[in-house]
């Protein structure tokens, strides 16, 4: 195959990628956009074995035995992840291209002239700068994707671990690694090019272990948009146009999400990255008042329900934890069948990564023309009978809206106190994320359900039915 | 004019492509609806593992001819682990986007 003709298909899958993101641009959309990413990707992998034709049994038997395994493995774990586990499972991924992009550039870096970046053993000093780039930025996503990994999978705590001096810990090592860049630059050394991905891991390591839990959405975004970058440096090194495009497809989608979830937090982005912030475990902060709450049965809820004309069910975290969706759509259907009106309302930072809530709603079989964002409900709690709060805390919270000495203040919230009568689901009185009161549990017209958010659906259920 | 266009570094195309791209992705993003944000994930990180044409190259061409051992074993670590992406990140995104329904159904 022709060198042009090969540059053309992988423009062509370049753009079958563009058209598999606008696919997403609406669920009905969204299946063909998926065939597109496929054929994209099937066109790239067979134009570049086309223009590289192995040549004997070896390598055919590494490209084919390699490409089974894994089939083998994804495919496995594709079908078998189950839907509450999506953010560990994204994470994995992202650790996955972050080492594989490390991989090819050591690969391009000790076989230069396969990838024709070298001249008599020496590699064009722009591809040097770009295969440093592509290590390293490979290798920082793949620590700091682990270590998402673990917080998310709950293998590791998912209160943020502060070390002594670590911003000036993580300055000296950024700043080395631009040394170390450098010098491969200058030397085309293989220990500048370990070193360089030496420091990266550890940077990676660094800059996420400090984050807590709950931020871990605006971090899965940020390490989706970086293993985007690291693809696109691996795109130059390789003068590929589909790498290059999908690396900036990939890098501004996942800056985007990033900043949507930000956005969603009222925190900049630095001060996310920063880390240090909440802790799972807050616990409650007991302030010595004592005044008392409302407490309600399972029956009482479902009396309420059953007899308004309205219910706005807000899930949150808690939901995904208890696996209560199941529960949760049931409880819907009875309340559809008594002519109740069902409606969702979806906070941006609920849950553990972007649309995690409507995912695990999909899943239930809750139709997604129920399910409505923030800024396309909010204004319907004032209408609504009874706020139905499952698992969430903070994105309720109106000291958002009403204290400015919050730590939350500003923040977008879903504003569930409008409603006639509010009803928590919890497992007990502590604080959310952000470790602070949320004042409305002890409002007049709040009813608290104590319980796991699954259990206490289903005895909801038990008395609807 | 003629000889300005040629003596242009290849390199500023694919600048160019890049940043072209970076601006389609701004734009093709900020379309994807919120209830999407989570099969967006999974199915830019299945493209974003087209990484893997490094890795075929690394394995198939000129690695075993110019007889760097090392760098085909680290093509084919890459390989795999691409694979992987590619096919669970593309199998798992069909498998969510298979759940979203319309009401009625």
């Amino acid at each position: 195959m022709s060198a042009n003709l090969a540059a053309v298909l992988y423009l062509v899958s370049g753009a079958l990628f563009i058209m598999a993101l606008r696919g997403l641009s609406s669920p009905a959309t969204s299946r063909q956009g998926n065939l597109f990413g496929m054929t994209g990707m099937a066109i790239a992998v067979l134009t570049t074995l086309a223009l590289a034709r192995p040549v004997g049994l070896l390598p055919w038997a590494l490209i084919i035995g390699g490409l089974a395994i894994g089939a083998v493995i994804g495919g496995i774990t594709a079908k078998r992840i189950p839907m509450t586990a999506m953010p560990q499972l994204v994470a994995a991924f992202h650790s996955l291209v972050g080492l594989a992009a490390v991989f090819v550039a050591a690969a391009a870096f000790y076989a230069p002239d396969a990838f024709g970046i070298a001249s008599n053993g020496i590699i064009h000093s722009q591809s040097r700068i770009e295969m440093a780039l592509g290590a390293a930025i490979g290798a920082v996503t793949f620590t700091g994707s682990v270590i998402a990994f673990l917080k998310l999978d709950g293998r590791m705590s998912g209160a943020p671990i502060l070390l002594p001096a670590r911003h000036a810990i993580n300055i000296v090592l950024g700043l080395a690694l631009l040394f170390f860049i450098y010098g491969f630059f200058d030397s085309q050394s293989p220990i500048d090019f370990w070193l360089i991905v030496a420091i990266s891991l550890a940077l990676g390591l660094l800059l996420i272990v400090p984050i807590g839990g709950a931020d871990m959405p605006v971090v899965v975004s940020m390490l989706n948009s970086y293993s985007g970058w690291a693809a696109a440096g691996i795109g130059f090194t390789l003068a590929n146009t589909a790498l290059i495009i999908t690396g900036a497809l990939v890098g501004s989608s996942g800056a985007i999400l990033s900043y949507i979830m930000c956005k969603g937090m009222n925190r900049s982005f630095l001060s996310v990255i920063m880390g240090g912030f909440g802790g799972e475990s807050a616990g409650p902060a007991a302030k010595g008042e004592t005044k008392p709450v409302k407490q309600g049965s399972a029956d009482d809820a479902a009396f309420m329900m059953k007899n308004a004309e309205t219910v706005i069910i807000v899930p949150g975290y808690g939901m995904a934890v208890a696996q209560a969706q199941h529960a949760l759509r049931e409880m819907a259907d009875h309340l559809k069948k008594s002519g109740v009106t069902v409606k969702y309302a979806i906070h941006p930072v609920a849950g553990r990564m972007p649309g995690h809530m409507n995912v695990l709603l999909a899943e239930a079989n809750v139709p997604y023309d129920e399910v409505f964002e923030l800024e396309d409900i909010n204004s319907e709690f004032a209408q609504a009978d009874i706020a139905f709060v499952i698992g969430a805390n903070d994105v309720t919270n109106p000291a958002a809206k009403e204290d400015p000495a919050s730590p939350i203040y500003g923040m977008p919230v879903l504003e569930v106190w409008k409603a006639k009568t509010v009803m928590f689901i919890k497992r007990g009185m502590s604080s959310g994320y952000a470790g602070i009161d949320n004042g409305l549990f002890w409002r007049d017209n709040t009813l608290m359900l104590f319980g796991d958010a699954k259990k206490m659906t289903e005895e909801i259920n038990k008395s609807l039915g | 004019m003629e000889q300005l266009a040629h003596s242009i570094d290849p390199f500023i195309s694919l600048l160019g492509i890049f940043v072209l791209a970076v601006f389609v992705g701004y734009y093709v993003v900020w379309n994807v609806t919120p209830a999407l944000h989570t099969p967006l994930m999974s199915v830019t990180n299945a493209i974003s593992s087209v990484i893997i044409v490094g890795a075929l190259l690394a394995v198939g061409a000129g690695a075993i001819a110019s007889g760097s051992t090392i760098a085909m074993i680290f093509g084919f670590l890459a390989l795999v682990l691409a694979a992987i992406n590619i096919f669970g990140g593309f199998m798992v995104t069909s498998r969510m986007l298979a759940m979203y329904k319309k009401k009625g159904k």
